[in-house]
């Protein structure tokens, strides 16, 4: 069972209200990625308030439970949030983000035992062979939950990806739905300028992967994407979806661009992004 | 001067082989992975009884550091086994974010370190592989010396719950630890008592410490040799006791004298017991193709420059 289960009009004002967060959280301590962050919050919030089966009392193992792992770990301020937001720990706690003896890290890590997070990850390219390896250890366990793990289009540029993206195929780990947050941007452009990636659909169809496509920007295209890829499952092949999403979504000035991937908004900003981010009930840490 | 003898000799990735098998045998939850060197590292016999807990993961030694870290968080106890080259430098960052950041009960099996994986050259030796582990806060680093302490050290360390670094090797060496031993992580081995001078050894370098010792006696000097089996944690107060006693050391490693067995032993001097300290190991240099006993020889890792050190030490005191 999903904890919240919110229906679409709800998970719509909890992701107005993540976004809040994402901005005030990099505002804070003027720095942080906000731009990855607000165009995944819609992705976010749809697995933790309506997709993924859970308990928010954390267990290491999470036997039983669906798993999210986050490979592209420096959009933490989204997850942070909506973990927070989901009952993980206090949200009065996303104050402390990447601030000195918190456990809201800048990358996410397990180091400080921030509940809801089971590997460290920052350094690029890890986070599928970590989320494959959880996913065979299910199946060891015969526990026939699934996990999900969330890439960027950028961090394909890494080898360990196709490593792992070869592996699954060939252990038919077919208990796991990767998603890539394809925003086409990256820290010193856009993917195209630095490095193409070419026709994805193919290359993972081409690894022996069961390929989607989604919109990761709208929840009436979204979810009825997630439930097709948890259909997908237990065929044999692992599962992917390629996510379009618009970096800095929600905030009109920050989207478009690679320039807010890792930039903080100033004061004056702030305040036209709170506007922008409007909710019926506000909530804010 | 206690005696050792031995009526064979085996490699020590023989012992992590059957140690693994026997593991596997006594828990359910051991997962053996390899990197496309199932023979070489002796994992055979594991992967054909417990073929749904053997991985093959092809040549892609950083998918396999992660898939070992993600098989953790579902209660498995990953042993991640390629050659030492390959389970360390090659995968250092993947090592250091989601094994020992995220502190995971994975092993990591390093076969053929050293210069005595002999004819395959310097693309394969690695001779810095305890220094990069050994650096990593929260991994624990071993490197027993004969095939009986490599299994015993394999079961040991199924039952200690964090990240571990066990380098073996590939050549025979003779098998004079007890098969009955029970390895004790972080617990020098006491393997002669002396009163000039401490020899502290590591890994294939234990065995010619015991002959230069005896070599040593019959010149008249009594050498204390202790197996490090362990170089991380580091058994500091078996260090300082027998230093205590000999004020003078000889440290000897199949690897770079730059951060290895010997510069750990010299912090514990530098900071505790300030004394004269002699390297045995490879001066920060590449190794290159030979047989293992040629590349020990002229990398000066043999008994004679065991003595040699021995009696420069002592001449320094």
């Amino acid at each position: 069972m999903n904890p919240h289960n919110l229906s679409i009009e709800e998970l719509k004002q909890k992701a107005a209200q993540v976004r809040r967060d994402i901005v005030r959280m990099v505002h804070a301590v003027n720095s942080g990625h906000p731009g990855g962050s607000l165009g995944c919050t819609d992705y976010f919030v749809s697995l933790y308030f309506k997709v993924m089966n859970y308990s928010t009392d954390f267990t290491m193992e999470g036997k039983g439970e669906d798993l999210f792992f986050l490979s592209n770990g420096h959009i933490s301020p989204v997850w942070y949030s909506v973990l927070a937001r989901a009952g993980f720990f206090d949200v009065k706690e996303l104050a402390t983000f990447r601030k000195l003896n918190s456990r809201l890290q800048g990358h996410p890590t397990t180091h400080e035992g921030l509940p809801g997070i089971r590997i460290a990850s920052g350094s690029l390219g890890q986070g599928l062979s970590a989320a494959l390896g959880a996913a065979q250890a299910k199946k060891l366990n015969n526990d026939d939950s699934l996990v999900y793990v969330l890439m960027g289009d950028g961090e394909l540029e890494e080898g360990q990806i196709w490593e792992a993206a070869m592996y699954a195929a060939h252990h038919k780990v077919d208990n796991i739905i990767a998603t890539v947050d394809k925003n086409g941007q990256q820290i010193d452009g856009s993917t195209d300028e630095v490095m193409s990636l070419g026709d994805l659909r193919a290359k993972f169809e081409a690894f022996g992967w069961h390929v989607l496509e989604a919109d990761g920007n709208n929840f009436e295209l979204l979810l009825p994407a997630l439930d097709d890829a948890k259909a997908a499952t237990g065929k044999g092949k692992p599962v992917l979806i390629l996510m379009n999403t618009e970096m800095g979504f929600g905030v009109d000035f920050m989207m478009g661009s690679h320039k807010w991937h890792g930039v903080a908004p100033n004061d004056e900003q702030l305040e036209i992004a709170l506007q922008q981010l409007a909710v019926e009930q506000a909530s804010d840490y | 001067m206690k005696e050792y003898t031995y009526t064979e000799k085996k490699d020590t990735r023989s012992g992590f082989g059957d140690g693994l098998l026997e593991l596997g045998r006594q828990n359910p939850n051991v997962v053996g992975l390899c990197a496309d060197l199932t023979g070489s590292l002796k994992m055979n016999a594991f992967q054909k009884e417990f073929p749904e807990r053997f991985f093959q993961v092809g040549i892609a030694e950083a998918n396999m550091i992660g898939l070992a870290a993600g098989m953790t968080i579902g209660g498995k106890i990953p042993f991640a086994a390629t050659f030492a080259n390959f389970a360390t430098g090659r995968v250092y960052d993947q090592i250091r974010q989601s094994v020992a950041y995220s502190g995971k009960n994975v092993k990591i099996c390093a076969s053929h370190a050293g210069l005595t994986l002999g004819e395959d050259g310097a693309t394969h030796q690695i001779l810095e592989d305890i220094g990069m582990m050994k650096m990593l806060p929260g991994m624990t680093v071993i490197n027993p010396c004969d095939y009986n302490q490599t299994k015993a050290a394999t079961i040991a360390i199924a039952d200690y719950d964090g990240p571990v670094y066990l380098r073996f090797g590939r050549p025979v060496v003779p098998i004079f630890t007890p098969a009955d031993q029970k390895f004790e992580i972080g617990k020098a081995v006491m393997l002669n008592e002396g009163t000039d001078v401490s020899i502290f050894a590591t890994g294939h370098l234990v065995w010619k410490a015991i002959l230069a010792g005896k070599t040593l006696a019959e010149k008249g000097i009594s050498a204390e040799i202790i197996n490090i089996h362990t170089i991380k944690p580091l058994d500091v107060e078996a260090v300082l006791a027998s230093v205590a006693k000999t004020r003078c050391v000889v440290t000897a490693e199949e690897h770079n004298r730059l951060g290895g067995l010997g510069d750990s032993i010299a912090q514990v001097l530098a900071t505790a017991h300030p004394a004269p300290q002699e390297y045995v190991a490879v001066d920060d240099t590449f190794g290159e193709s030979g047989t293992p006993e040629e590349l020990m020889e002229k990398y000066g890792l043999t008994e004679g420059n065991i003595v040699a050190a021995a009696e420069r030490a002592i001449s320094r005191k």
